[in-house]
């Protein structure tokens, strides 16, 4: 059944012709619209208005109600007000005590979820006395080595009350394994445990570039790390398919559902072929997307998404529970979009991502500092930011009803017609032989490189806007002094210091063969890596270890080169 | 090393370049860090004004960069950098090119670089440093400039 009758249709359709020919006619002759042609970030042309004409081929079911498939109006049935979204802002930095200091200050703020962001050592699987690990150590992220640092990122928080989202990807499976062997130790329920591993494997190779094996065995890693968490600790999300760094290495918002879709199946394929039941692991799939600069766009972005996802879990992988055709995203603002010139805008920008990523029914949020251009973030940036939230959530009433725009003719157009277009990118890779043959062979990542130049051109051009930069430059204003987050020097000899001390206290005898089991049941496809894993850990072998054991097995990954 | 040429270019090419006059660029990643969103931009943008472009991939040490700019006879190294490692990254790349005798090629920074650390940039040996929102002809012309005033070794 359509949103409207044939007839009413009929009458907008012939009033809109009149229309067109009076007043629009006689608005353009009198004073021209100041460009040809509109269209969104992504290409979509956009009309000047749109009518109930426009939605009439749309049938009322794809709209359907919130918590129900296909889950275009959200992804649940009360939303915001059963819940508002998690306010989540990620930090990490130094040592484990540095941001288990800045954890506390956040909660204290007002935060209701941590989230981790781990140095460039510990996302590749390298220990911080790896002479790879240079300069590196505490930079980006907290460095871990070991379980005992594990213990000290969480120090005096509750696991069992707080959910925890960990950024980690290539290494995530040994990070989920100091996890668990911490909530353990400390004798925590583990059917309690809340949170999400990012462990997106294939976005890694195309979009944020942290990789430590070749694509298949990773993709089997994040196999094993779904199949055990189910079971293990079933309130765990294992995996957050991450579309926001395929925008942020270039892509547009078509590119990165359709990308991360593609993804998507290729991690149910694989889970699916080693015997699990679709249902008994896609409630725990979880996402990962941005909320960038064209707002309606963005909006629309999110509903397309619910909608494509909800389809594909249904009719490609036949699940039968709706909580495995409900897609919750966790949303990030644009780091892309922020400026070192005028960086105060910057708070703007980020308020305006920040209400798009409400409007379209987001579970979480970051939302980036305004010094995010310089460095990671400060705290005042971080209380500025999470103040950012509080205002959207408590001051403005946009909580109340559920996906207020759902209904706007532009809105349910816009959405359809980002969905049809996702579902062409999504054919072609399923023609092209399928994400895990596409990612080793570049395509992905020539398309997002692609993306990525023609949008500097067009900001070259002066076609895409920035304020303060390539329209409204004021040069007095450009040389900004602002206080940046500092490197703690000492950090990386504190880590090199308890590396040591674990090194020496620990039975060298156990952790040799724990490693040897490992190295053994990696070289099939068959075993599971989490139990054995889970035992390195409890007996101090340190992550760099344990990746480079798995490395010598299956070697390392070969970048294609792709300018 | 691991890297493509934009343009191939023989040893043979590269003494033709040196009498044309055609600058040669080695677009490099230092450390871990994974943004390779501009430098990649970068590559094309110095290839569409006619220079000859190297790019080194991902996760190259300084003395694999160093090695790669010597081997492909460069002019000028282009580093970007957005992990926070610039300081001790370019100090140790300032250090590998004076020990190879290297120190001739022109070191550009470009990336997320806070101008607190610019001065101990420009102590290790940096020649230029690009700002993030430069436009393709600031990028380009701030290399020309550079082998213009000195002229190519």
């Amino acid at each position: 059944m359509n949103l409207f009758s044939e007839t009413a249709i009929g009458d907008i359709r012939e009033k809109q012709a009149a229309w067109e020919e009076r007043e629009l006619a006689a608005a353009l002759g009198s004073r021209p619209e100041e460009k040809p042609a509109y269209e969104t970030e992504c290409g979509i042309p956009l009309k000047r208005v749109y009518t109930a004409a426009d939605i009439a081929d749309i049938p009322a079911d794809e709209l359907g109600f919130p918590g129900a498939y296909p889950f275009t109006r959200g992804a649940y049935p009360t939303m915001y007000r059963g819940r508002p979204w998690t306010i989540r802002q990620v930090a990490g930095f130094g040592n484990p005590e540095a941001t288990n200091q800045r954890y506390k200050y956040m909660i204290q703020t007002g935060q209701t979820g941590l989230s981790t962001d781990f140095d460039l050592p510990t996302l590749l699987g390298l220990d911080s006395d790896d002479p790879r690990a240079f300069g590196e150590v505490g930079r980006v992220g907290v460095a871990i080595d070991t379980v005992d640092d594990v213990d000290r990122l969480f120090d005096g928080i509750d696991l069992e009350k707080i959910s925890v989202s960990l950024t980690i990807n290539p290494s995530a499976w040994v990070v989920y394994a100091m996890y668990v062997a911490v909530a353990a130790r400390r004798g925590y329920d583990l059917h309690k445990l809340a949170g999400t591993l990012q462990a997106d494997p294939l976005k890694e190779y195309v979009a944020q570039k942290e990789w430590i094996y070749p694509v298949r065995p990773a993709v089997r890693l994040l196999r094993d790390l779904i199949m055990y968490s189910a079971k293990a600790t079933p309130k765990i999300n294992p995996i957050s398919l991450s579309g926001y760094h395929l925008s942020d290495v270039g892509g547009n918002a078509l590119q990165e559902i359709a990308f991360i879709m593609a993804f998507t199946i290729a991690y149910c394929e694989e889970v699916t072929g080693a015997g699990m039941d679709i249902d008994d692991f896609a409630p725990r799939l979880s996402f990962f997307f941005i909320s960038h600069q064209d707002f309606f766009e963005q909006i629309c972005k999110f509903r397309a998404a619910r909608r494509v996802y909800a389809k594909i879990m249904a009719q490609r992988f036949k699940a039968r529970k709706p909580e495995s055709m409900r897609l919750r995203v966790h949303v990030q603002t644009a780091a892309m979009s922020l400026t070192k010139v005028e960086h105060h805008n910057n708070l703007m920008r980020t308020a305006i991502q920040a209400l798009g990523a409400v409007l379209g029914g987001c579970q979480s949020m970051h939302t980036n500092g305004l010094d995010e251009a310089f460095a990671i973030p400060t705290e005042e940036a971080m209380k500025l930011a999470i103040r950012t939230q509080q205002i959207i959530r408590d001051e403005i009433n946009v909580t109340s009803v559920i996906d207020p725009l759902g209904g706007s003719y532009f809105i349910e157009r816009l959405t359809r017609d980002m969905e049809t277009e996702i579902w062409k990118l999504l054919d072609e890779v399923d023609e092209r032989g399928g994400a895990v043959k596409l990612v080793e062979e570049g395509w992905f990542q020539q398309k997002l490189a692609d993306s990525a130049y023609a949008t500097f051109r067009k900001i070259d051009a002066g076609e895409k806007i920035s304020v303060g930069v390539n329209r409204y430059v004021d040069e007095t204003s450009r040389s900004a002094e602002v206080h940046i987050h500092p490197y703690d020097e000492r950090c990386t000899q504190l880590q090199i210091d308890r590396l040591n001390a674990v090194r020496a206290g620990r039975d060298g005898a156990r952790v040799r063969q724990l490693l040897n089991e490992l190295a053994e049941q990696a070289r099939s496809d068959e075993a599971n890596l989490l139990p054995t894993t889970i035992e390195a850990v409890k007996a101090k072998a340190t992550l760099g270890e344990i990746c480079a054991t798995l490395r010598e097995v299956w070697g390392s990954y070969a970048e294609p080169m792709i300018v | 090393m691991n890297e493509a040429s934009i343009k191939q270019a023989s040893g043979d090419a590269a003494e033709r370049n040196a009498m044309t006059g055609t600058i040669r660029v080695l677009v490099a990643k230092l450390g871990l860090d994974g943004h390779d969103r501009g430098a990649k931009v970068v590559a094309r943008i110095l290839r569409d004004a006619g220079m000859e472009v190297v790019y080194t991939g991902l996760y190259k040490s300084p003395d694999e960069v160093v090695a790669a700019a010597v081997q492909e006879d460069v002019d000028v190294i282009g580093v970007s950098l957005l992990s926070g490692s610039h300081v001790p990254l370019f100090r140790e790349l300032g250090r590998c090119l004076r020990e190879e005798k290297a120190d001739h090629i022109f070191v550009v920074a470009g990336g997320v670089i806070p101008e607190q650390d610019y001065a101990a940039l420009w102590d290790s040996g940096v020649d230029a440093i690009v700002p993030q929102e430069a436009r393709a002809e600031l990028i380009v012309t701030t290399i020309r400039n550079l082998i213009a005033a000195r002229g190519r070794v």
